[in-house]
């Protein structure tokens, strides 16, 4: 049994955004921090993986190779491989070329009958929500986003989808992908033995050559040539001043009608 | 010391870790109780904290010197008193045990303690004899299969939530001095032991400390721990563990009140600019950064050198806890000086800061006796 987790490092968006010529966002110039939903999509690995202690966790990310520094600390969190997916030809990837190439890798590790893909819902660079279900799409399998609650069964899992106005329970077969929101579990640290040990346990890059021939990457596809998207610009947003607010009485309502009119806006 | 990419997640583990669960309510609950809180002591635990430093086959995480005294260091930094909990069992604790127990002795104490299902300490000061532990009047007298201990052992750190102790019994009083002493387990569940009354302490507050009375107390032959009348050269190794561990918490504690007061210096402001424009506050700043970093590299070498099996670091370790605790000393003065009135009010971290980081240069060995370390190794 396999537990397969997808992961994004992403910039600290607490700090600096740095922006290169062509618009994209120029990561090396900016800290990283492991995407916060991808952690809960861990830890959700990792809790099955406590009640099926024969099952295998295998963190998958595609990025430049620093991003081996978050795969370290996911290894000392308790994951027991890590397969990065890293080459030029992969850079610049949209949300459609990235999820290509991400289920390729999925597809390249094997899938079986009692396996589960965790992603997290979303990265916070992005925000786009779309890489999960587009893996679960490219690879054929049933999809569940927005998980709160997760339990497995023979051959199926119990989830608890938290939406907007709502939740709902729903079963799915597996193997089966899920989104996982925050609201699923608290993350666990890594250990000091966890540290001491990461670098017994598998690692391995998946490069160009080694996924070039799987059937889900279309070649002229992936990459920032053959991403869909064009960036037209990114920026920081100008910080907005506080608000001013108002009780709805007749006097606070007088006072915002003032306030408005001293501006010359009404 | 550039640190490798091992020594820099163990950091971020242990800073996580203490940002997120040492939170201002806990903090506070301490501070106002005194009581020792077993919620995060079994969270330490749960993580190996409380075994970072023992071995794997005993329980432990397996790591070094330096992974525990970041280990400290970090806790400290946010919290100098829970810093404490996950301390014992890797220094004054276990080190007796790891120094010169047998494998049925580890396999039966140090592994239970290494998982922090059970709490182990030290117990050598005595009324009569701090400094001077040569002076010990606890006696163990041979009865058959049983050594029957009787005496009083004071300040002993953790006494009222421990499970078992390390105890220092006079065995041969015909030998002066430290000779004659010798090492104990003590199930402190045994018949005629008494745990006092917790101390009402200055700082370190919600780790209870406590005298441990032995009243014809029977101890089994095989918690006898290491050679007959040979017990104190083991309790000097293990306080040079110690020391270590000292001298790492008071860094973390004169961190924590560098980061107060740049922050507080920012956003102070007196003739109409930050209190940070001035150079009187800024060149303190500066000092205590510059002590701060010139203990740490003292700390982190020492725990290499010691580890490493150095000659000298038994006046290494001597070195560090005096420099760094009086150090802590130093810049929690300062401290509380950049906050003027308010650091001398409660609700502000670095008057707790104050307060704790006066055992440092007390406890393990006064400043004082570290300093006859020093010169001794030197001038022999």
């Amino acid at each position: 049994m396999k537990y397969i987790v997808c992961v994004k490092q992403v910039p600290d968006t607490s700090g600096k955004v740095a922006v290169k010529e062509d618009g994209t966002m120029d990561r090396s110039k900016m800290a990283t921090i492991i995407n916060p939903d991808d952690l809960n999509a861990v830890e959700a690995a990792l809790t099955l993986k406590d009640k099926n202690p024969e099952a295998k966790v295998i963190v998958v990310s595609m990025g430049p190779p620093p991003a081996a520094k978050m795969m370290h600390e996911l290894l000392a969190m308790g994951a027991d491989e890590a397969v990065l997916v890293s080459g030029r030809e992969f850079g610049g990837s949209d949300t459609f070329a990235t999820s290509q190439i991400l289920a390729g890798a999925i597809a390249h590790i094997g899938l079986e009958q009692d396996d589960i893909v965790f992603c997290g819902r979303q990265a916070i660079d992005g925000d786009t929500a779309q890489v999960g279900p587009q893996i679960a799409e490219k690879l054929d399998l049933p999809q569940v986003s927005y998980a709160a609650d997760i339990e497995q069964e023979a051959g199926k899992l119990k989830v608890k989808r938290i939406l907007e106005d709502g939740y709902m329970v729903i079963e799915a077969p597996t193997p089966c992908l899920i989104t996982c929101i925050k609201e699923l579990n608290q993350p666990r640290y890594m250990t000091v033995k966890g540290i001491l040990e990461f670098d017994q346990k598998p690692y391995t890059v998946f490069d160009f050559e080694t996924l070039k021939d799987e059937p889900l990457i279309e070649l002229d596809t992936i990459g920032l040539k053959g991403s869909p998207t064009n960036v037209y610009k990114s920026f920081s947003p100008p910080v907005k001043g506080a608000g001013i607010t108002v009780e709805p009485t007749a006097e606070g309502i007088g006072s915002m009608v003032s306030t408005l009119a001293a501006k010359h806006i009404i | 010391m550039i640190f490798n990419e091992k020594y820099e997640m163990m950091r971020k583990l242990y800073r996580e870790f203490a940002e997120t669960e040492f939170t201002d309510e806990l903090l506070d609950r301490l501070e106002e109780t005194g009581e020792f809180d077993w919620e995060i002591f079994h969270k330490m635990a749960e993580y190996g904290f409380t075994g970072v430093k023992i071995p794997k086959e005993y329980g432990g995480q397996g790591g070094d010197s330096i992974a525990y005294a970041l280990m400290v260091e970090e806790f400290a930094r946010v919290s100098p008193v829970l810093s404490l909990y996950a301390n014992t069992s890797n220094s004054l604790g276990a080190g007796p045990l790891l120094y010169c127990g047998t494998e049925e002795q580890k396999q039966k104490y140090l592994t239970p303690v290494a998982k922090g299902e059970k709490i182990m300490v030290f117990c050598l000061t005595e009324p009569g004899a701090g400094s001077d532990a040569g002076g010990t009047l606890t006696t163990a007298v041979e009865d058959g299969d049983y050594y029957v201990l009787n005496g009083r052992k004071t300040f002993v750190s953790g006494a009222p939530i421990a499970d078992y102790a390390i105890v220092y019994a006079k065995t041969d009083p015909t030998q002066r001095g430290s000779r004659g002493i010798s090492m104990f387990i003590l199930d402190l569940k045994l018949p005629g032991v008494t745990i006092g009354k917790p101390e009402h302490k200055m700082g370190i507050i919600g780790y209870p400390t406590s005298d441990v009375v032995m009243d014809n107390v029977r101890v089994h032959k095989s918690d006898l721990l290491g050679p007959l009348h040979k017990g104190f050269s083991t309790a000097m190794k293990t306080l040079d563990g110690g020391r270590l561990g000292v001298a790492a918490q008071a860094l973390g504690i004169a961190q924590g009140a560098l980061e107060e007061s740049i922050t507080y210096a920012k956003e102070r402001k007196q003739f109409g600019r930050p209190i940070s424009n001035f150079q009187a506050i800024s060149f303190m700043i500066a000092e205590m950064a510059t002590e701060i970093e010139a203990a740490r590299e003292l700390v982190y070498s020492t725990a290499e050198k010691k580890d490493a099996g150095d000659p000298e670091s038994s006046k290494l370790c001597a070195m560090a806890k005096f420099f760094s605790a009086e150090m802590a000393n130093r810049v929690c003065y300062k401290a509380v000086q950049i906050f003027g009135g308010y650091g001398y009010i409660k609700e502000y971290k670095v008057e707790k800061f104050y307060r704790d980081a006066r055992i440092t240069s007390i406890y393990e060995g006064t400043s004082q006796v570290q300093q006859m370390v020093i010169s001794g190794n030197l001038l022999r």
